[in-house]
């Protein structure tokens, strides 16, 4: 197996419900339902879906900063659910995170030196002048000018306090890391370049990623593979050209249609969706999306679709290609 | 816990709020008072000479300047009693504060970082103790350990207990959803090192102002305790003490035994009230950049 197709990340029938208590009436919301894929070595999956459907928690059940309610998360061929705090921390190093909000994910109170330092500290770098020499390392790599550490977040630009972010996941060398919405925050003119860091910096520190957006565009520019979520579940997951040229789920059809085209001379069929988002604290019987599916069937409201590989490589969640 | 660059720019910025200024003034007065009172006090103050009972001071006449604001009523000189009272209720006032801002912040920070029935459990506890009235709940406490400065701070400590828990454990509530904690917690950080380096500082700018005002009202509470006998014991001099003993000197027309004292304990509330309002202004970020 060569290392480019090599499993890094398996996820198995991973579920997460969130309990909330309102009036004394217990309320839970299955943020994350039942999901199934893997993530190779050196990829990375584009995730999209809309604002709520699970991805972001998805994400951080990788990593363990939320603790998934059920199923199994393999790395390197390990199940990391079963670790314990102590027992993990090692893998801490391998998996990391880059958030959305450049403003609330650095401490205000501590320089980008000390912010940059710290991972270091935490995994027992106890030598000051080795710390100095990485942090030096990394704020060269992602575009810092070494001399503005020792101002405060509060100091730098957006597009630069996400390069202080970058750098604070990436000093630890890690093997995968989970893009939370990372350029969502920013305008549009620093989105291509943090997107450019993010690709450069993969391929220099062999980096896996999950990149989780809402945005097409910058899935489709940054993704290998490319995964669909609605409402907790995945609904579809294919190599990104494909998706994008041959999506067989009706929501994935639905949401590549709403791609705005800049040519007013295309013709363009538009695949409308009715109604809302329904609760997300009512269950859904069946496939969770036949209330606003233009192609459902009679077994859609009755029977959860399996997901399956259509083609290989290419999974879907839908009736309309089940035998 | 403040770094150096921001110590010097909140005191750059403590010189442009005038209100904060001069409480900042009013409130370093106080301190050289209280650090220096043998320099400053013309008398002793627990020296009686009940010849000189409840002389008027410097208005009634160049005769009466020895003692600038009179006497008390078993003589003793009521300047340097309230000189040498500064030490006492600045004391009493800093010190119950900082033992109700250790025990509120170790209160209110485990309970907002870690949630769950813990917090359900310390939040109840601080309900109940809410329930009382504050002087009366200070009185109560004060009945069980007994009378005496020390106690007073104790008691007054406890008492400001749940408030400052409250304030530090909304505070935590904020910070513990901010995406740096979460960043902590990825790069694998113990909560101990998650509290002390990253919820503490962000947590500080409301605890200050807090405290500050706080200590208003616990040199108030202490003059109050004074006043009902619990507090500083005889001769001390202690501004609420000083207060309750002037009482039947009131009626007899000597006003300047209660009035002083009064007046000092009102300089002292007002310099930290308005240092206090003052800094919340100085250390909201938003208003600093």
């Amino acid at each position: 197996m060569d290392s480019m197709s090599s499993v890094l990340i398996e996820v198995r029938n991973l579920s997460k419900t969130f309990f909330i208590e309102e009036w004394g009436e217990k309320l839970a919301l299955e943020a994350v339902s039942g999901v199934n894929f893997s993530i190779f070595r050196g990829e990375t999956l584009g995730l999209v879906g809309e604002t709520g459907c699970g991805k972001s928690t998805l994400g951080r059940c990788i990593l363990r900063l939320v603790e998934p309610t059920a199923g199994e998360i393999f790395m390197n061929g390990e199940n990391i659910l079963h670790l314990s705090a102590k027992a993990f921390k090692p893998y801490r190093r391998k998996l990391q995170i880059v958030f959305q909000d450049p403003f609330s994910s650095l401490n205000p109170r501590k320089t980008a030196y000390a912010i940059l330092e710290e991972p270091l500290i935490i995994h027992g770098e106890k030598n000051a002048r080795l710390r100095r020499e990485r942090v030096k390392v990394i704020a060269e790599k992602v575009g810092l000018d070494v001399h503005s550490l020792k101002n405060y977040p509060h100091e730098f630009s957006g597009g630069q306090r996400q390069r202080i972010g970058i750098a604070r996941a990436l000093i630890l060398h890690p093997e995968f890391v989970v893009c939370d919405e990372p350029v969502s925050a920013l305008d549009v003119s620093i989105q291509a370049q943090i997107l450019n860091l993010l690709a450069d910096l993969q391929e220099t520190m062999h980096l896996t990623y999950l990149f989780i957006s809402h945005d097409l565009s910058v899935i489709r520019h940054i993704s290998t593979r490319i995964a669909v979520m609605y409402m907790g579940k995945m609904v579809e997951m294919a190599e990104k050209e494909e998706l994008f040229h041959a999506p067989l789920h009706p929501y994935t059809q639905a949401l590549l249609s709403a791609i705005p085209i800049p040519d007013p001379t295309v013709p363009r069929q538009r695949t409308l969706l009715e109604g809302d988002l329904p609760s997300p604290f009512k269950p859904i019987s069946g496939c969770r999306f036949h209330t606003r599916c233009p192609q459902q069937s009679a077994t859609c409201p009755e029977i959860p679709p399996v997901w399956q590989e259509i083609r290989p490589g290419h999974f879907v969640a839908c009736h309309l290609y089940e035998k | 816990m403040f770094a150096p660059k921001e110590a010097r720019e909140t005191l750059r910025t403590l010189t442009k709020n005038r209100s904060a200024f001069i409480g900042f003034i009013i409130l370093v007065i106080m301190i050289m008072v209280a650090i220096f009172p043998h320099y400053l006090a013309p008398h002793d103050p627990v020296k009686r000479n009940l010849a000189q009972r409840l002389q008027p001071g410097f208005w009634a006449g160049k005769e009466f300047a020895p003692f600038p604001l009179g006497t008390d009523y078993l003589g003793r000189c009521i300047l340097s009693r309230i000189i040498w009272g500064t030490r006492t209720s600045l004391s009493v006032g800093f010190i119950a504060v900082a033992i109700s801002t250790l025990l509120g912040l170790l209160l209110g920070v485990l309970s907002g970082y870690f949630g769950g029935w813990l917090d359900t459990l310390l939040m109840r506890l601080v309900d109940i103790m809410f329930a009382f009235p504050s002087i009366l709940l200070a009185i109560t406490i004060m009945a069980a350990l007994g009378p005496g400065l020390e106690k007073a701070m104790i008691a007054i400590g406890i008492v400001y207990t749940p408030q400052m828990a409250r304030v530090a454990r909304s505070a935590v509530l904020v910070i513990r959803e901010m995406e740096y904690i979460e960043a902590e917690k990825a790069l694998g950080a113990s909560h101990a090192r998650i509290i002390s380096h990253h919820v503490l500082p962000n947590i500080l700018a409301p605890v200050i102002v807090y405290a500050t005002l706080n200590t208003a009202g616990a040199i108030l509470d202490a003059a109050a305790l004074g006043f009902l006998g619990l507090g500083a014991l005889p001769p001390t001099p202690e501004w609420g003490a000083m207060l309750s003993g002037s009482r039947q000197a009131l009626t007899a027309g000597a006003w300047w035994a209660a009035t002083f004292p009064g007046i000092a304990i009102m300089c002292a509330v007002l310099g930290l009230n308005l240092l206090g309002d003052g800094m919340r202004d100085l250390l909201d970020p938003r208003l600093r950049v």
